[in-house]
């Protein structure tokens, strides 16, 4: 990894992006940046400004709230989502459990992005009916 | 036979360092000054790197302000001055005003070459130039890793490698007809461009360098990249095309010759005439043709990091930079260790979106010394100072830090002046740390102070307050004057000071 070209295609798999033909994928990919996290080092940090949005290349990391696991999140999935579109800090930490490698979109940059795009929007916004769904029925 | 004039002959040596531009002469200067045995090597004739060669048209995108409010050898006057190399001796600090001619406070691609040239040779900063590295092996022992390079002039050996090669390898994407383009490296001089259509790949500032550069030579200019070009006017940062760099924006919004293109490069071909750029617009698909004489991939550099990925070094991005620890090292091979340029693939927090300035001169040359203090601390025994700081002090202090320091203001949201305070060292002085080092380890009280900015054009300090192992942020109010020793502050810094050194907020 990766080439602008190589990270199109990265995400031309994802369901995030499924709806994006390869210039906009090409667009995307150069609108985001690649970064890697070796095994144990924090992506996300709870209670910090300033943060940005991520989605998942390769590896796989950890969601911790008050240092208790809540989740793992693998190749294809986001976070981060939630406090650039609230403009508050995590209210977890993401750690990577494995080496990480993801692309990140400043936090700043998160509302035009998904106005520009509406189709990952939507996408986005399904997603996140899932895992509301989910916490639901856990709760229930 | 050892050659007597060339210093450092093959051998064994604690830390070897790679490379002759500012990013390895700052790690030279720093490993003398702390006694660490090293060596310097260099592929490159003389010292000066990059700015041997660019930027094409010869004038810097940093620069120093000789006259500015602070005494030319002072700690603060570096936060004015974005091309010195950094040093204790008052001759060898803000060395890059004596080599100024009052043209621009951008000073000249000479100019920073030879102010770089005589911090060397002012210093006594030895290197053996025209040493080439060629290829790398590592063996575990006992010891931990040892290296063994091969380069031109015989084998080195050393338990610590630094490489600062810089990102210095021309890169061009894999595009069908790229053959028929030439990278930024490979322009040729301004005035061989007269009469042509000029297309340029890529939307960074080296594409703008060059279609500012030849506005007066070339008959057209078309800039293409997948994604919108910003400034860093926009951005609030030095993320985006830099301000010396904007005309062509105008040119183009006035339909003066220059359009700017968001549209990804399908191929290029040769046609009667000349050459066709074949796009897709990023908006909408659509595909669009443009006709050229001439066509310029600047699309970027990779670092030359030869066989360390084999080694094991893991690398990230277009630019291919390692992934590194808070402190610089490989974040997957100990042992190696990177300066200069290169620096910037330790990318910190990025809060709001801003990195740090390790990519230029005016953030490495302080990753450089940090890395140093740290290599002489963790492996070769030498104590950094620590000085006591009164309580009557401390708010001052920290407020001088966050108004003054440049490491603070040329490193954001990236370094900290960090103080601690614990029952057996009392209040002590921890220096300038990298931030996510302070955030991600456990230690006794202290706080760390930074300056961040918002992206939207706000500058202010942030106080990280760690009490019991736990770190809470405490952002300051932005001053329109970015003034922050008045009594406002001093009132909330003091109130946050109480809580790990009580009494703080009475001086």
């Amino acid at each position: 990894m990766a080439t602008r070209e190589e990270i199109a295609e990265a995400l031309a798999g994802m369901t995030l992006f499924a709806d994006l033909a390869m210039p906009q994928l090409l667009g995307v990919a150069g609108r985001f940046e690649e970064a890697f996290f070796a095994e144990g080092s924090r992506v996300l940090r709870q209670g910090l400004t300033g943060s940005a949005f991520y989605v998942i290349l390769d590896g796989e990391a950890a969601v911790l709230v008050d240092a208790v696991q809540r989740a793992t999140l693998g190749r294809g999935e986001f976070f981060g989502e939630v406090s650039t579109l609230l403009g508050e800090p995590p209210t977890a930490d993401v750690v990577a459990v494995r080496p990480l490698r993801c692309v990140v979109l400043p936090g700043s940059e998160v509302e035009s992005f998904l106005i520009d795009h509406p189709k990952v929007t939507y996408r986005m916004l399904q997603a996140q009916s899932r895992r509301l769904r989910n916490a639901n029925r856990a709760r229930g | 036979m050892a050659d007597p004039v060339r210093p450092y002959p093959p051998g064994t040596y604690p830390v070897i360092v790679i490379g002759s531009g500012p990013g390895g002469l700052q790690i030279a200067y720093e490993l003398r000054r702390r006694g660490i045995d090293h060596a310097v090597l260099s592929a490159d004739h003389g010292p000066g790197g990059m700015f041997r060669r660019w930027p094409f048209f010869q004038r810097l995108l940093s620069w120093t302000k000789p006259y500015a409010e602070a005494e030319r050898n002072s700690r603060a006057f570096e936060r004015w001055d974005w091309n010195s190399l950094i040093a204790t001796e008052p001759e060898l600090r803000g060395m890059q005003t004596e080599f100024m001619d009052g043209s621009s406070d951008f000073p000249s691609r000479p100019e920073m070459e030879a102010s770089l040239a005589a911090f060397a040779e002012r210093a006594g900063i030895q290197v053996r130039q025209d040493c080439r590295w060629e290829s790398t092996r590592r063996d575990d022992t006992a010891q931990g890793p040892r290296f063994t390079l091969t380069t031109s002039d015989g084998i080195y050996v050393c338990t610590h490698l630094i490489l600062a090669v810089g990102i210095a390898e021309p890169f061009s994407p894999p595009t069908p007809g790229i053959e028929h383009a030439v990278h930024y490296a490979d322009t040729r001089p301004a005035e061989t461009y007269a009469g042509k259509r000029l297309f340029i790949i890529g939307k960074q500032n080296s594409g703008f360098e060059l279609a500012s550069g030849l506005l007066q030579w070339a008959s057209r200019i078309t800039l293409a990249s997948p994604s919108r070009a910003r400034t860093s006017i926009e951005t609030h940062s030095l993320v985006g095309v830099r301000a010396r760099y904007v005309q062509p924006f105008e040119d183009s919004a006035m339909g003066g010759g220059v359009d700017i293109l968001s549209a990804s490069v399908d191929g290029i071909s040769r046609v009667e005439g000349g050459l066709r750029v074949d796009l897709k617009r990023s908006d909408n698909g659509m595909p669009v043709s443009v006709d050229a004489d001439e066509v310029i991939a600047a699309t970027g550099f990779t670092c030359p990091l030869q066989d360390l990925p084999d080694l094991g070094v893991a690398t990230f991005g277009q630019a291919r930079l390692p992934a590194q620890t808070a402190f610089w090292e490989s974040a997957t091979v100990p042992g190696i260790h990177f300066g200069g340029t290169i620096t910037s693939g330790a990318s910190g927090l990025k809060k709001h979106g801003i990195p740090g300035y390790s990519g230029a001169v005016q953030g490495h040359r302080y990753n450089g010394r940090i890395l140093v203090e740290r290599l002489a601390q963790e492996h070769f025994g030498v104590a950094i100072e620590r000085p006591a700081i009164a309580l009557a002090d401390l708010a001052n202090h920290v407020l001088a830090e966050a108004t003054n320091a440049p490491e603070l203001w040329h490193q954001k949201a990236y370094l900290a002046s960090v103080v601690s305070v614990s029952a057996d060292a009392g209040i002590r002085d921890d220096g300038i740390v990298p931030l996510t080092h302070f955030l991600d380890t456990s230690g006794p009280d202290a706080i760390a102070m930074t300056i961040e900015a918002d992206g939207e054009g706000a500058i202010f300090p942030v106080a990280y307050i760690r009490r019991g192992g736990a770190v809470e942020e405490h952002a300051l109010e932005p001053h329109p004057l970015l003034a922050f020793e008045g009594t406002p502050y001093r009132r909330q810094i003091g109130a946050l000071l109480d809580l790990i050194a009580p009494g703080a907020s009475a001086s």
